[in-house]
């Protein structure tokens, strides 16, 4: 039995698409095993959930730093530089009574061809009674010095370039960004070394300030951002994990179940075979997808729930009977007869002669029902019943498609979750397909 | 899905008598009429409880009208003056008023039997929040409304996949195992990807990319006054959505029915006739196909079926105005009559179907005995 089950895997290896197939699935587990370790679940979903707090580092909609392999134009990456992290030099000068200065200078290269998004500055300060005060040069990579602001901070200020007024009736544009980052009069990107220069002067001897620039560019990290500025590659990675529990879950929980009544039903015959048969053509009547989605509106978005929901609906369909059409024809045959005649439960004969003769016919199914699954998730997030809290594949698709991302051309958005949930499911058809091949005697020849 | 029929063995060929023929026909034909209706009414009674979370909805809308007639008491500027006493009285006159209107007066039980009962009479009673275009609440209008869109979308892809894939099914299995046939069976595979998906690529290339398709919906807008103008404009809007329905089972459809026929004409009934030197044609005609007509029929009734409930998600994602979107749209307004409706409807068709198969079976497989 085991031998036979294991030479038929064996077979495996004529197929090479299967190969490709079960390489994938591998490459998936160990992905999701990655991304569990790194990203522990609470704090996935507290990032998922975080608003500017959390992400205030990133740009809106910024496809991801690869498109730049691709595109004749480049795009700036964004960053995020800190003095606390030492990587914004910081030098203490101090004046006399107290009052010192801080100068804070990060140097930085932009080479590319569209502005980007905005810059920010971040200030924390220490003080008693009197505020620290800040001013801010840029140094453009042809000397000019502009002198971006002054203003005096509190505890904690946020200035943000594009929106100063001062600066923008300074610059005599409405558009901050392309004025600071071109030549006068000239409408394209100024390449070069850019140098960020800003004076703090403190009038405390303990006061201290700390400043944080966020550059934000025009592209993001390997995935890109989405419309809360969150960075898609936390949805990305944990979709995997979430597609394979659900579609495995799934396929597994519905097959086994299914297999399992089919057997009970055949072993007793009589009225719980019949009871079967009903409870089958009463399923065929319900609305599978409306009693779902009924249940993701009036009930719960929980995965568990709709995993529930859709593995009780899925069991008793067309699977049921094909099972019992088999285990009839087992039921007839001699070893069951021996089985009957040592005395054996009918528990025994259904778990451990009846059930173990399906598993050949079990497994291609199993692994081709996978993908509708995961699928299936993606479906209902799509349309607004994604689970609340989990970062799935389906729920960038659902934020995508409710921002326009088609229709503002952020292909990127929609493209690499779908990418994504077409390799899985293909994954699994092509290794079902092969094992269908190799299990269906049938279909051997044909 | 699939559906039950008992297909009996190898009947012996006993001779019987019309008389015992009849009676032995009508007995059964009472009996199934009897399992299947009792069928349609658990499916449509659980159906009916699921779309009422037993009476968890009934707190939702409760809410809902407590909400809006509080507002719009506290925003009417003639009530302002009244004492607050009175005006609370007001309010909950009001909801009273409403509530009954709605019918939540009544116990939840009652009102399930009820609606059971005006379902299985097809009386289908009024909508609670959606209208029609038109501007009628009678869901019989509002889905009557819809049902065009959906058969022209689920009748044009879904007839185009079915012939299609027989014709080319037939093609591939009389030569298998050449470069079609192979390409058939390396991308069977493509069919685990459901239609709305390939809906979204679609949309991506011709609608967004080369901007020679519309994105959604079923006529651009405002609609155009000519017919031949109305027309082309329905067809434009029609190309993705039925595009991505065909797209997405074709080529395992293809490939089953190209399978099917194979094995059907690996019988020895078939070499047999190759053997006495039958004509290629002939032999397709009454040795594999005859013998896969039941299954073929069946499909066929089945898709016939599957038109009544439209593609939800597909609709959705394209905003056709069809059954399945009227569906959503009616779940997510917590609107029961509509859903019990469109159940129902679709449960009378299956059982309908069910229930006409099995005579079908009988005329075109002369081993099938009805009532055996």
């Amino acid at each position: 039995m085991l031998n036979n089950l294991r030479s038929s895997l064996q077979k495996i290896l004529l197929y090479p698409s299967a190969i490709v197939g079960v390489l994938v699935i591998l490459l998936l587990v160990i992905v999701s095993i990655y991304t569990m370790v790194t990203i522990p679940y609470s704090q996935a979903i507290a990032m998922w959930r975080g608003g500017e707090e959390v992400w205030y580092q990133n740009p809106k909609f910024a496809p991801p730093a690869w498109i730049n392999f691709f595109s004749t134009k480049k795009y700036s990456e964004s960053f995020a530089v800190s003095t606390t992290n030492a990587e914004i030099q910081k030098t203490v000068i101090p004046v006399e009574r107290g009052v010192s200065t801080i100068e804070m200078v990060y140097e930085f290269e932009f080479e590319s061809d569209v502005y980007p998004q905005d810059l920010l500055l971040y200030f924390n300060s220490s003080f008693d009674q009197k505020q620290p005060f800040i001013s801010i040069e840029l140094i453009t990579p042809d000397e000019r010095t502009i002198r971006v602001a002054n203003f005096a901070i509190g505890n904690k200020f946020t200035y943000r370039f594009a929106q100063d007024d001062k600066l923008r009736a300074k610059l005599r544009t409405d558009k901050v960004i392309p004025a600071l980052f071109s030549l006068p009069e000239s409408d394209v990107p100024l390449k070069g070394i850019y140098k960020l220069v800003i004076t703090g002067s403190t009038f405390e001897p303990d006061s201290i300030i700390d400043a944080e620039f966020v550059f934000h560019g025009q592209v993001f990290g390997w995935a890109g951002t989405d419309h809360a500025r969150r960075d898609l590659s936390l949805p990305l990675l944990w979709g995997v994990p979430v597609a394979l529990a659900f579609g495995l879950m799934a396929a597994i929980g519905t097959s086994v179940m299914t297999m399992i009544i089919a057997a009970i039903a055949t072993w007793y015959g009589g009225w719980v075979d019949e009871l079967i048969q009903r409870i089958t053509e009463i399923n065929l009547v319900l609305p599978f997808f409306a009693l779902l989605i009924m249940i993701g509106t009036f009930y719960s978005r929980s995965i568990w729930v709709i995993l529930g929901a859709t593995i009780l609906l899925s069991i008793f369909t067309g699977g049921i009977l094909a099972f019992r059409a088999v285990f009839l024809q087992v039921k007839q045959s001699m070893y069951i007869e021996a089985a009957k005649a040592y005395g054996a439960s009918n528990m025994r004969i259904i778990f451990k002669y009846l059930i173990p003769r399906m598993i050949p016919l079990l497994i291609p199914g199993l692994v081709q029902s996978v993908p509708a699954f995961v699928f299936l998730e993606a479906s209902l997030a799509v349309i607004g019943l994604g689970d609340p809290v989990l970062p799935t594949w389906g729920k960038i698709i659902q934020d995508a498609n409710s921002n326009g991302a088609l229709y503002k051309g952020y292909y990127y958005w929609v493209l690499e979750p779908a990418v994504l949930l077409i390799i899985t499911g293909l994954a699994f058809a092509v290794l079902g397909f092969a094992l269908d091949r190799i299990f269906n005697p049938k279909l051997r020849d044909v | 899905m699939s559906v039950t029929t008992h297909v009996p063995e190898n009947v012996s060929a006993k001779k019987s008598f019309a008389n015992s023929t009849f009676i032995r026909v009508l007995r059964y034909t009472a009996v199934r009429l009897l399992t299947l209706f009792v069928t349609v009414v658990i499916g449509v009674y659980l159906t009916i409880l699921i779309a009422n979370m037993g009476g968890f909805v009934d707190q939702i809308i409760k809410t809902q009208i407590r909400d809006s007639i509080t507002q719009s008491v506290a925003s009417n500027q003639t009530y302002l003056q009244m004492e607050p006493a009175l005006r609370k009285q007001l309010i909950e006159e009001r909801i009273a008023l409403e509530e009954k209107r709605r019918g939540l007066d009544t116990p939840i039980a009652v009102r399930n039997a009820r609606y059971l009962v005006n379902a299985l009479k097809l009386d289908l009673g009024r909508a609670i929040n959606m209208t029609s275009d038109s501007g009628s609440k009678q869901v019989r209008l509002i889905l009557l409304e819809r049902l065009p869109a959906t058969l022209l979308l689920m009748g044009s892809s879904q007839l185009f996949l079915f012939f299609s894939s027989v014709f080319i099914a037939l093609n591939l299995s009389r030569n298998y195992g050449n470069f079609w046939d192979k390409l058939t069976i390396a991308l069977s595979p493509s069919s685990a990807v459901p239609p709305w998906f390939y809906g979204i690529f679609l949309i991506l290339i011709f609608a967004s990319g080369l901007k020679v398709l519309p994105f959604g919906g079923m006529v651009s807008a405002p609609p155009p006054l000519n017919k031949l103008d109305y027309a082309l404009s329905v067809l434009k809007h029609l190309t993705l959505p039925g595009l991505s329905l065909i797209l997405s089972s074709f080529f395992l459809s293809v490939y089953n029915y190209r399978t099917f026929f194979l094995i059907y004409s690996s019988e020895d009934y078939v070499d047999m006739a190759r053997a006495k030197g039958l004509h290629a044609k002939d032999i397709e005609r009454r040795y594999i196909l005859r013998p896969t007509l039941p299954n073929i029929i069946t499909n066929f009734a089945l898709l016939i079926i599957s038109l009544w409930t439209g593609a939800l998600f597909t609709e959705t994602v394209f905003l056709w105005p069809g059954l399945g979107r009227t569906l959503f749209q009616a779940i997510g307004q917590y609107d029961t009559p509509i859903i019990v409706g469109s159940t129902i409807i679709y449960a009378y068709l299956l059982a309908m179907t069910v229930f006409i198969l099995n005579f079908v079976y009988a005329l075109v497989d002369p081993r099938v005995k009805i009532g055996e």
